[in-house]
């Protein structure tokens, strides 16, 4: 978990925000890259390997950013192409109409006030240029047409600009045509790449995703190591000694879980859920080493990276000659397994159609793409009375569940995490309605953007959702935040530090290991984090 | 700036036509070559735009969902907001064409002391906007009556319901009124809210200028400046029957009316207005969530670089023996 960087402005100081735009217009106001609030480039060494465009050491700070002699070409012809490719594209080019209510709607707006992060004003940057090089009326009229030339500081507007947008698609449930910014965004960002504007926290992920087949880089043996490690520490919380195989031939269910599961906190609590649950219904399943990684940072850099790195699932189910996929607890790996796996790296028509084997539930809404969520996967074994549940272990936590953007607005995924969360604990509240389910606000960091060195606007951006914390938090005493993303447990924690003191970040599945009881257990006396149950009383009031 | 431009471009429309009849007598250019040309392009122009956007393929199945998805049984679908099937995908896009669903779920912002952000009731907009659109629509449906002999049962008793209340003489129409209402409101607030003046280009004032001064021509003609309506509507008559003929004694008001729909209509396929047939089209909405359900294709997908499981185990085979791990090749 990383910690409040040095020089971060106070909260009270972040909180001084000014929506009021500057009078002159915003056509020709050359972007100031702000300590905190941009992205480091990409190294020029994981560029190397994954084989990208312009692979070179720069510094987005320096006037020079070393861009190909042919740099403007490349972008227009780029755009070109995506016109012919993406209907999506072209449509969100044309038909907005600049009503303006995407615009208090984006997380980066509401805690920054730099009216370029309003959405409207994030794809004209794009479209100005759309419209100077592609249609009759900016070719004739320019300025008046809204047209502008593509120049360097139009393209480092675009750098600080796209990487200053998680992918969150919360202003597309308002736009009254279904704009989608995160198409924009990803197409924005796929542009860049073509002349090698890369970041790094999206390139060396995907660099080791591709290498290792994790984000983190965890090889083979090291990812052994940690799931032996968890099934130890698993034994010592719960004296059940369960087995986690990894790489197992004809295991009936892949599992593939985002690599933060298994090497950081608190995720790590929901590794340890998931080995309890599959555990103790007795899961013909496995691991994989080489599939070691549920997240795809390729969605943060272009679509061919995505498939690039996606291949992966299918190519290893298939090998280990499983029936199905399992997916843990991931947010943007949920968009892509639903949205976009299928259709790029299918038909899957090596699986079988989904059946649980617990409770003979088909799972007819993942009959093409062959792998179910694991919370439809658990709601499923709870509806069905096949776990034997004390929520009371869980009573030392009063908590909220934070719907993360991808399964809330890619998926609809809304009342399973819900249903295991009241199944597991008796203390459950909903934060605010304009903040929940479809109208969720984003952690601040998705989409590549989780580094220390835009700490700030992650702190601006994750702003509204911490907002609806403190209200629970000061309504109800809530002092745990649930969700189902990596991100989000990676990032939300020092989010509460920041604006929400005392509120800690947990998933789902953390808090069934909790409240599961399991054949042969010794009397559970901590939580999986190892707090003494019997002292949970006191902690609360700590 | 953008504001101004387009007042003045439509004060410059004005006095083209104005111009154009009084002075220079070219009652055929503005009564029949021009509208005929306009329709042209509006008809062809229309037709292109939806051609070149129906051209590019949608490679994924991108819906944004705004409810419940469809899971298990027990667990109630929200079939408008995140459709799975098709007649679900046509309640959506009813609701959102025919009720604009999406701009209905608008807030305002407000940033209080503490910082406490609260989502404020905001539904000016979507009001505003829907009944823009939807009096527009009786008015286009209301003018066939020119170009009609004799008028359909169900013009007429739509111009009825349109004159309820019966004020004034002629009656007023509600749909005039209303309609003024909305474009008044639609620009105010583009100008007085800093936010959207900022993101206001000239191509968002022009069209506003553009259906007030249309508006108000129509407006002045039936309420105010005797016109010759007989005439009027035997011009009409002509261009239905491709006979066109210019009949005397027509106020120039009309040939201002008839020339900025002229202009409307030209301007249409070249414009934002094209959101009209866009938001069928759009992906986020016209597409059910039924990802995993139903496999969708993309027509360029093509075959990409990946990691094989053979090449990594090449680089990691002794690390993987070494920890136990099966192996493919010893």
């Amino acid at each position: 978990m990383s910690d409040i960087p040095e020089g971060t402005p106070k909260p009270e100081q972040l909180a001084q925000i000014r929506y009021k735009p500057p009078r002159r217009g915003w056509m020709d106001k050359p972007v100031e890259l702000k300590k905190g609030t941009y992205c480091y480039s990409a190294r020029s060494k994981f560029m190397e390997y994954l084989n990208l465009p312009n692979a070179r050491e720069w510094n987005p700070t320096e006037g020079d950013w070393k861009l190909p002699a042919d740099w403007k070409q490349t972008i227009l012809d780029g755009m070109r192409e995506r016109l012919t490719r993406f209907r999506s594209f072209r449509l969100f080019m044309d038909i907005c109409v600049r009503c303006g209510a995407c615009a208090d709607k984006c997380h980066f707006f509401i805690g920054s006030g730099d009216p370029k992060n309003m959405p409207v004003l994030r794809a004209e940057l794009l479209r100005s240029v759309y419209r100077n090089d592609f249609t009759a009326a900016g070719k004739i009229l320019g300025r008046i047409a809204g047209a502008r030339e593509l120049t360097v500081d139009v393209l480092k507007e675009w750098y600080y600009y796209f990487y200053q947008c998680t992918e969150c698609r919360r202003c597309s449930v308002y736009c009254p045509y279904g704009i989608d910014t995160a198409e924009i965004t990803m197409l924005g960002r796929e542009l860049l790449n073509l002349v090698g504007l890369n970041i790094g926290w999206t390139i060396e992920p995907c660099a080791n995703c591709f290498r290792t087949g994790n984000h983190l880089g965890v090889q083979p043996h090291g990812f052994k190591d940690s799931i032996d490690f968890a099934v130890d520490e698993l034994e010592e919380i719960t004296g059940v000694r369960v087995e986690a195989p990894i790489n197992k031939k004809g295991a009936e269910i892949l599992f593939i879980a985002p690599s933060a599961d298994y090497f950081a906190s608190p995720h790590y609590y929901t590794l340890l859920g998931y080995l309890a649950l599959f555990h103790e219904i007795g899961l013909d399943y496995t691991w994989s080493t080489y599939a070691s990684e549920g997240g795809n940072f390729g969605l943060f850099t272009s679509h061919e990276m995505i498939k690039r790195l996606n291949a992966k699932m299918y190519a290893e189910a298939k090998r280990l000659g499983v029936k199905w996929i399992l997916g843990g607890e991931c947010g943007h790996m949920w968009r892509v397994v639903h949205q976009y796996m299928d259709t790029m790296n299918g038909p899957a028509d090596f699986l079988e159609q989904p059946v649980s084997p617990v409770t003979g539930t088909r799972f007819e809404n993942a009959k093409s793409t062959k792998m179910v969520h694991i919370t439809e996967f658990t709601s499923d074994l709870i509806k069905n009375n096949k776990l034997k549940l004390d929520p009371s272990r869980n009573d030392h936590w009063r908590t909220t569940f934070h719907d993360s953007c991808n399964p809330a607005r890619a998926l609809g995924l809304f009342e399973e995490p819900r249903y295991v969360i009241k199944s597991v604990c008796n203390n459950f509240f909903e934060m605010p309605p304009n903040t929940i389910r479809e109208h969720t606000f984003c952690c601040g960091s998705g989409a590549g953007l989780g580094n220390d060195e835009n700490f700030e606007m992650r702190m601006r951006g994750g702003l509204p959702r911490a907002n609806a914390v403190k209200y629970v938090n000061e309504k109800h005493d809530v002092n745990i935040l649930l969700c189902i993303c990596a991100i989000d447990k990676a990032t939300l924690p020092v989010l509460m530090q920041y604006w929400v003191p005392g509120v800690e970040v947990g998933g789902i599945h953390e808090m069934v290991a909790n409240a599961l009881v399991m054949k042969g257990e010794t009397k559970r006396e901590t939580d999986m984090r190892g707090q003494p149950l019997n002292n949970a009383e006191e902690k609360e009031h700590v | 700036m953008g504001a101004l431009v387009s007042f003045f471009a439509v004060v410059v429309l004005v006095a083209i036509v104005f111009v154009g009849v009084e002075a220079a007598n070219l009652r055929y250019l503005f009564g029949v070559i021009i509208p005929y040309a306009a329709l042209i392009t509006f008809i062809a122009g229309f037709i292109y735009r939806i051609v070149i956007w129906a051209r590019s393929p949608v490679p994924f199945r991108i819906t944004t969902t705004c409810g419940q998805q469809k899971s298990h049984p027990w667990i109630k679908n929200d079939i408008l907001d995140n459709p799975h099937s098709t007649i679900g995908v046509i309640g959506r896009m009813l609701l959102e064409v025919l009720l604009f669903r999406s701009l209905f779920r608008n807030t305002r912002l407000e940033l209080r002391n503490g910082p406490k952000l609260a989502y404020e009731w905001e539904k000016w907009l979507w009001l505003a906007g829907l009944v823009f659109h939807w009096s527009f629509l009786v008015i286009l449906v209301r003018h066939l009556r020119f170009f009609t002999e004799p008028v359909p049962v169900l013009i007429q008793a739509l111009e009825g319901l349109d004159a309820f209340f019966q004020i004034g003489l002629p009656a007023l129409y509600l749909s005039d009124a209303v309609i003024l209402a909305a474009v008044t409101y639609l620009f105010l607030r583009r100008v007085l809210i800093p936010e959207i003046r900022y993101i206001s280009l000239a191509a968002d004032y022009f069209p506003l200028f553009l259906i007030f001064g249309l508006v108000l021509s129509g407006v002045l003609m039936r309420y105010f400046v005797r016109v010759d309506v007989v005439a009027i509507k035997e011009l009409a008559m002509g261009l239905v029957a491709f006979r066109p003929s210019v009949p005397e004694g027509i106020n120039v008001l009309f040939y201002i009316h008839l020339f900025l729909v002229s202009v409307l209509f030209a301007y249409f396929p070249f414009s934002k207005l094209m959101h009209l047939g866009g938001v069928f089209l759009s992906p986020t909405r016209n597409l059910a969530n039924n990802n995993r359900m139903e496999r969708h294709t993309n027509p360029w997908n093509y075959p990409v670089k990946v990691h094989t499981y053979e090449e990594y185990e090449d680089e990691f085979r002794d690390k993987m023996k070494a920890a136990g791990l099966p192996l493919e090749k010893e």
